[in-house]
C-alpha cells in the first residue's frame, strides 16, 4: 500500500504545472509570506510554496540562496521574522524542533550529528517517542519501562538491519564513517516514525561507492510512505531521486517543477551560472557538489 | 612527625569530612557536566546555599515557629537548592553553554557577597555554634572518647559524621547509576553530545537540563548542609570560586561520566594533596629541604593542583576510569 | 585567600573597631586624644606616627603601641588636628579618608580612628564618610572619575581577553594572570634590580609581552590547537594555568602587598570637586593611547584587518590566505601587552599582590560579555558600563558589594540582549 500510495503522489504530480509556488493535489506542509532577515541581509523570502505528500522534493539552489536558513526556520532551528507554515493542517509556525518532531517533522544535519560517545544502538533508542523512562523519576523503576525499551530495541535493530549497522549496534557512533554517520542519522529519524523527513544535503561528505546506497535508502524511505524533502548540491542525486525540484535563489523560489524541467529553466540556469561561472549545470561527475568541508 | 604520621594524615583526610564536602558537590557535577554537558562553574553556590540554611535557620533564626527543628531545616535548604537551580536555568540553559558558565560563576560570587556584606546573614564574621544537635543527639556510637580504626583515630562525634557521610554517599551513587542507565540518563548523554540533534528527535533539551542542574544543585547542597553541621562554622570566604574548580579536577581525575568517577578523584585528589603537604613539612622539619619555608608548601599544593588539571585534561581526559574505547575516539 | 575582597570591608572593621576602642579603659585625667590606627580584619597597626596641632601653636606627637593605640595629651579642650605621618606607614597603604581629621575635644579622652586601606582604595578619594554617606554632587563625580580609570583598567584586559577569544575561541580564565604576571614582572625590574620605575615599566612590558603573551601561546596554547583540544577542555586547561600561575607567584613573592619603589605615596591634588594623584592621570592617558591604538590597529592595519577577518570565521580567513597562526600569535602578544599594562597601572594605583589579577577576572568577563562577545570595540564599552557601574554602586549598596552589582548587571543584560550591547544577532546553523 505505501508502494501504490508513493506512486500516486508521484503521478499527481505530474499535471503539476512548474511554476513557483503552485499548489499540490496533496500539499503535507504548506509555508505562506515566510521572512527571515539578518540587519539589512533578507535570507529568505518566500511568497507561497507547498510539498506533496509522499514525494520526495529536493530544494536546491546556489549557495547563499538561502536554502539553509529556509530548512532552519521551516524545522524550528531558527526564528522567520513573518510568515506562516502548517504542517498536515496544523499550524506549526516557529514551533520548537521538539514538538515538531513529535508532530512527525524530523530532520536531519549538514554535518552529522550522531551522538559520539554514545553506542550506534543507544542513537537509535534515543530516536524512539514517547519513552516512559524519560521521565525522571519513573526512570528510577525499571519495571515501568523494560518492555517498552525491549521493543525499541527490537525496532531499532531491524531498522538497523535496513541500513546495514546491525553489525556496529554496540560501538560507539563516533567510531563510523561519515556515510555510516548518514545512515545511522536517517535510521535515527525513522525511530520517530515520522510523516515528514527534512534531509540537510545528505549527500555532503559521502564517499561516492556511498551514494548509491544513501539514494536507494532514500527511495525507500519514501516506498514506506514518508514524504522526504531534501536540500542539496549534488545535481545528479537531485535528478536521480528527486520527484520535484524548488529552486532557491536569493532567498526566493525562482521556479519549480519535476527534475527534468526544472533543469531546463532559463531562470535556474541562470541562477547557476551568476554563482559558479565555471561550473556546468547538468554535467554528470557531480561538478556543482559543493566541498563541503567539516 | 615521621612518615607513619604523614601517610596517616594523608589516609584520614582522603576520606575524611572535606573530602566528603568535595565529594558531593563533584558528585552534582558529575550530573551537570559528566553526563549533561551542562558547565556549571558555580556549583559552590549551591553548597553555599547549603551550609547558609542551615547556618541562619539554626542559628540565627533560634526559636523560630517556621526552624523547629534540624531536619526541616535540612528541607528549606533544598528546597533554596531547587529555587536558585530555577534562578539561574530559566534565563541561561536556552543560551549558549559559555554563557552558563560566566552566569554561574557569577551567580557563586554575588551570593557569596550578599552572605558577607548582610550582618543578619553572619556578615563577615560568618556564623558559629552549635549546628545539627539533632544529628548529634541520634549518634549511635557507644560513650567513649576515641575510635581507632587501623590507624585511624576518630572522636565519637567524627566518627559518627564520616560514617553518615559515607553512607549518604553510598545511596547518592546509587541513584546516580539507577538514573544514568535508564532512558532519562541517555537523553542527557545526548545533550551532552549534541544538544541540537536530540531536540530534532522530539525532546525538550531544556527541560532535561533543568532537571540535571536542579539534581546537581541538591548533591552540592548537601554538600553545604553536611559542611555547616561537621563543622558547626560557616565562613563566607570559604565560598569561592576556586571551590568549584577543584570539584573540576576531582571529577576530570576520577573520570567524568563515571559513577565512581567522583569517588576516585576526591580520594586520590585529598590524598595526594595531603601527602604532598605533610611530606614536605617533615622533609623541612628534619632538614632534608632547606630551601623551603613551611609557609612555601601551602602554594607548592595549589601549584601541583593547577597543574594536574592542565596535564589531566591534555593527556588523559577521560580520567582514570576513563574507557578504552573512548580514548581511541579522543585520538580522533 | 581573599584578602583584597577583605580589604575592601575595612569600612566595616573601621566601625567595629570603634566599638573596641570606645570598651577600652580610660586614660588620664585630662584632656587627651586616643588615635587608633588599624588594618584589615581589625589588626592594629603599631609603629605609627600620630601628631597633634591646634591653631595656638600646640604640638605633640606619639607613636602607636602594640593595640594600634598612641594617646597624646592635650592641654585644653579646644579644636585640635589629628595628622598621621605618612612615612610611618606600612608600604602600600592608605589612611581611609586622608591622614588628616579635625577633633573637637570637650573633656576626657576622645577617640579618633584612622583606618588604612590599600593605596588607592578609597585613601586618596575624601569620602570618608562611610558607607552610608549621603550621595552628594561632589562624591557622584569623583565616583564616576574613579571608575573612569577601573574601566580603563578593565579594558586593557577585556580588550585582549575578547581578542583571544574571537580569534581562537577560547575563554581564558588565565588572563587575570596575565595582568598580574606583568606586574610583578615590573616589581622584579624595579625593586629587585633597582631599575627606575620609568625604566622598568615599559621594559617589563615588553618582557611580559614576549614571554608570557608568545611564550605562553607558542609552548602551550598552540600545541593545544594543533592536537584539536576542544574549545570546554582549552578552558577547563587555562583554569588549570591560572591556578598554578597565581600560587607560583604566591610561592615566589610571598602574600604581602608590595609597591613599587617610585611613585608609590603620591600626594593627590585637587580639581575642584574631585580629588586625583598625578600619576592617575598619566597612567590614565596612557592607556587610552593604547586602547586607541589598538582599535586603530584593527581598523586599519592590514594585519588588524586579518585579525578581524579570523575571528569573523577562521576557516575562510584561512582559505583567503591569512596566516592564522600568526594573527593568533600577535593576537596574544597584544593582550599580554595590554594587560601588563593593566597590571602595572593596578600596580601603581594600589598595590602589587598575587591575587590582582583573579579579582579582576570576573569583571573582565562581565566587561568582555556585557560588550558583545569577541566584538573589539564592545569589550572597550563593556568596560566602562562595569568599572562605572562598579564604582556608582557604592552610593547604594555597601562597598562590598560593588562587584557584584557589575556581575549582576552582567545576567541581567544576558537575559534581554544574549548577544551584549554591540554584538550582532547570530545566524543559527
Amino acid at each position: 500500500m505505501p508502494n501504490s500510495a508513493a506512486t500516486h503522489a508521484v503521478s499527481e504530480l505530474a499535471t503539476v504545472t512548474a511554476e513557483p509556488g503552485v499548489p499540490k493535489p496533496d500539499p503535507l506542509l504548506v509555508a505562506d509570506k515566510v521572512n527571515r532577515h539578518f540587519g539589512g541581509l533578507v535570507a529568505v523570502d518566500v511568497d507561497h510554496v507547498e510539498i506533496q505528500r509522499g514525494s520526495i522534493t529536493a530544494l536546491i539552489g546556489p549557495n547563499g540562496a538561502g536554502k539553509t536558513t529556509f530548512f532552519n526556520v521551516l524545522s524550528g532551528f531558527d526564528k522567520a521574522d513573518a510568515g506562516s507554515w502548517t504542517f498536515a493542517g496544523n499550524t506549526v509556525t516557529n514551533t520548537p524542533p521538539h514538538r515538531l518532531a513529535r508532530k512527525g517533522m524530523v530532520r536531519t544535519f549538514q554535518l552529522t550529528k550522531s551522538l559520539s560517545r554514545l553506542t550506534v544502538l543507544d542513537n537509535m533508542l534515543l530516536g524512539a517517542g514517547g519513552q516512559t523512562g524519560e521521565g525522571m523519576l519513573a526512570s528510577l523503576f525499571p519495571f515501568t519501562w523494560r518492555s517498552q525499551e525491549t521493543k525499541n530495541t527490537e525496532r531499532a535493530m531491524v531498522l538497523l538491519e535496513r541500513f546495514s549497522l546491525a553489525s556496529k549496534s554496540k560501538d560507539f557512533a563516533g567510531s563510523l564513517s561519515g556515510g555510516q554517520r548518514k545512515l545511522l542519522e536517517m535510521a535515527r529519524a525513522l525511530m520517530l516514525q515520522p510523516e515528514l523527513i527534512m534531509l540537510d544535503e545528505p549527500m555532503a561528505g559521502v564517499n561516492p561507492a556511498l551514494k548509491q546506497s544513501l539514494l536507494d535508502h532514500i527511495r525507500d524511505i519514501r516506498e514506506q510512505g514518508t514524504t522526504v524533502l531534501f536540500v542539496e548540491h549534488d545535481m545528479d542525486m537531485v535528478r536521480d531521486v528527486s520527484d520535484w525540484v524548488i529552486v532557491m535563489a536569493q532567498g526566493q523560489i525562482i521556479a519549480e517543477g519535476r527534475p527534468e524541467i526544472v533543469m531546463q529553466d532559463q531562470r535556474v540556469i541562470d541562477a547557476y551560472l551568476g554563482a559558479h561561472h565555471d561550473q556546468e549545470l547538468t554535467a554528470s561527475g557531480g561538478s556543482l557538489t559543493e566541498e563541503v568541508t567539516s | 612527625m615521621d612518615m607513619g604520621f604523614v601517610l596517616t594524615q594523608a589516609i584520614s583526610q582522603a576520606i575524611g569530612v572535606t573530602a566528603i564536602i568535595y565529594l558531593l558537590a563533584t558528585m552534582g557535577l558529575n550530573i551537570q557536566f559528566g553526563y549533561a554537558g551542562l558547565l556549571n562553574f558555580g556549583q559552590i553556590a549551591f553548597v553555599a546555599i547549603g551550609s547558609y540554611a542551615i547556618g541562619v535557620f539554626i542559628i540565627q533564626w533560634q526559636g523560630s515557629v517556621f526552624v523547629p527543628n534540624l531536619w526541616v531545616a535540612i528541607l528549606y535548604a533544598i528546597l533554596l537548592s531547587v529555587l536558585l537551580a530555577l534562578i539561574l536555568g530559566v534565563p541561561t540553559l536556552r543560551l549558549r553553554a559559555d554563557y552558563l558558565a560566566i552566569v554561574t560563576i557569577a551567580a557563586g560570587e554575588i551570593i557569596r557577597l550578599i552572605f558577607k556584606s548582610t550582618d543578619s546573614l553572619g556578615g563577615a564574621q560568618g556564623i558559629n555554634g552549635k549546628m545539627g544537635e539533632e544529628f548529634y543527639a541520634i549518634n549511635p556510637f557507644p560513650e567513649q572518647d576515641r575510635f581507632d580504626f587501623g590507624p585511624l583515630s576518630y572522636t565519637r562525634n567524627d566518627a559518627w559524621v564520616v560514617t553518615v557521610g559515607w553512607i549518604v554517599i553510598a545511596l547518592l551513587l546509587l541513584l546516580t547509576w539507577a538514573l544514568m542507565r535508564s532512558p532519562w540518563g541517555r537523553v542527557l548523554k545526548g545533550i551532552r553530545e549534541d544538544e541540537d540533534a536530540v531536540r530534532s528527535l522530539g525532546k525538550s533539551t531544556y527541560f532535561f537540563k533543568m532537571q540535571a542542574l536542579i539534581l546537581g544543585g541538591i548533591f552540592g547542597t548537601l554538600g553545604g548542609i553536611f559542611w555547616a553541621i561537621a563543622k558547626q562554622s560557616v565562613q563566607p570566604d570559604s565560598f569561592v570560586p576556586a571551590f568549584t574548580f577543584f570539584c573540576y579536577t576531582i571529577l576530570i581525575l576520577g573520570g567524568a561520566a563515571r559513577v565512581m568517577g567522583p569517588v576516585i578523584g576526591a580520594i586520590i585528589f585529598w590524598f595526594l594533596l595531603v601527602f604532598v603537604e605533610q611530606f614536605l613539612l617533615l622533609l623541612i622539619s628534619n632538614g632534608t629541604i632547606t630551601f623551603l619555608e613551611p609557609t612555601q608548601v601551602g602554594p607548592i599544593r595549589f601549584i601541583l593542583v593547577g597543574l594536574g588539571l592542565m596535564l589531566l585534561i591534555i593527556f588523559r581526559p577521560q580520567g582514570i576510569l576513563g574507557d578504552k574505547k573512548e580514548i581511541a575516539l579522543d585520538a580522533k | 585567600m581573599h584578602r583584597g575582597i577583605a580589604r575592601l570591608v575595612l569600612v566595616l572593621v573601621a566601625f567595629a573597631a570603634a566599638g573596641l576602642v570606645g570598651l577600652s579603659p580610660a586614660q588620664a585625667e585630662g584632656q587627651s586624644i586616643t588615635a587608633f590606627v588599624s588594618g584589615a580584619e581589625k589588626a592594629p597597626i603599631p609603629g605609627v606616627t600620630v601628631n597633634v596641632t591646634d591653631a595656638d601653636g600646640f604640638t605633640g606627637s606619639g607613636q602607636t603601641d602594640a593595640e594600634g593605640l598612641a594617646t597624646i595629651e592635650v592641654p585644653s579642650p579646644g579644636k585640635y588636628t589629628a595628622t598621621i605621618d605618612v612615612a610611618t606607614l606600612p608600604l602600600g597603604v592608605e589612611v581611609k579618608g586622608g591622614p588628616e581629621r579635625s577633633i573637637n575635644v570637650l573633656q576626657g579622652d576622645k577617640k579618633v580612628l584612622f583606618p588604612l586601606v590599600p593605596v588607592g582604595e578609597g585613601g586618596d578619594s575624601g569620602s570618608g564618610g562611610g558607607i552610608f554617606s549621603s550621595i552628594t554632587v561632589d562624591r557622584v563625580l569623583q565616583l564616576i572619575l574613579d571608575g573612569i580609570i577601573l574601566s580603563l583598567i578593565i579594558a586593557l584586559g577585556a580588550l585582549g581577553l575578547s581578542l583571544i577569544f574571537g580569534t581562537t575561541g577560547l575563554s581564558n580564565f588565565a588572563h587575570g594572570e596575565l595582568l598580574t604576571l606583568g606586574a610583578f614582572t615590573v616589581l622584579v625590574l624595579n625593586t629587585t634590580l633597582g631599575l627606575n620605575l620609568l625604566i622598568a615599566a615599559p621594559i617589563g612590558i615588553v618582557i611580559s609581552a614576549a614571554l608570557w603573551g608568545w611564550g605562553q601561546n607558542q609552548i602551550l596554547w598552540k600545541p593545544l590547537r594543533k592536537r584539536g583540544t576542544g574549545l570546554i577542555a582549552a578552558m577547563i586547561v587555562s583554569i588549570g594555568l591560572a591556578i598554578a600561575l597565581r600560587y607560583t607567584i604566591l610561592f615566589l613573592f610571598g602574600g604581602s602587598p608590595e609597591s613599587y619603589a617610585q611613585f608609590a605615596g603620591q600626594p593627590g591634588i585637587d580639581l575642584g570637586p574631585v580629588f586625583i594623584t598625578p600619576k592617575a592621570i598619566y597612567l590614565s592617558i596612557i592607556a587610552i593611547i593604547f586602547l586607541v591604538a589598538t582599535v586603530a590597529w584593527l581598523k586599519g592595519s592590514r594585519l588588524g584587518k586579518a585579525t578581524r577577518a579570523v575571528s569573523d570565521n577562521p576557516a575562510l580567513a584561512s582559505a583567503s590566505g591569512v596566516n592564522v597562526e600568526r594573527v593568533i600569535s600577535v593576537v596574544w602578544v597584544l593582550g599580554a601587552l595590554l594587560a601588563a599594562y593593566g597590571g602595572v597601572f593596578l600596580g601603581m594605583t594600589q598595590n602589587v599582590v598575587w591575587t590582582m589579577g583573579q579579582f579582576l577576572l570576573l569583571t573582565l568577563f562581565a566587561a568582555v560579555v556585557l560588550g558583545g562577545l569577541g566584538t573589539t570595540s564592545g569589550a572597550i564599552v563593556g568596560s566602562f558600563v562595569v568599572g562605572i557601574t562598579v564604582q556608582l554602586s557604592t552610593l547604594i549598596v555597601p562597598t562590598e558589594l560593588k562587584t557584584a552589582a557589575a556581575l549582576l548587571l552582567m545576567i541581567v543584560l544576558l537575559l534581554i540582549r544574549p548577544q551584549g550591547l554591540l554584538g550582532r544577532a547570530e545566524r543559527v546553523g
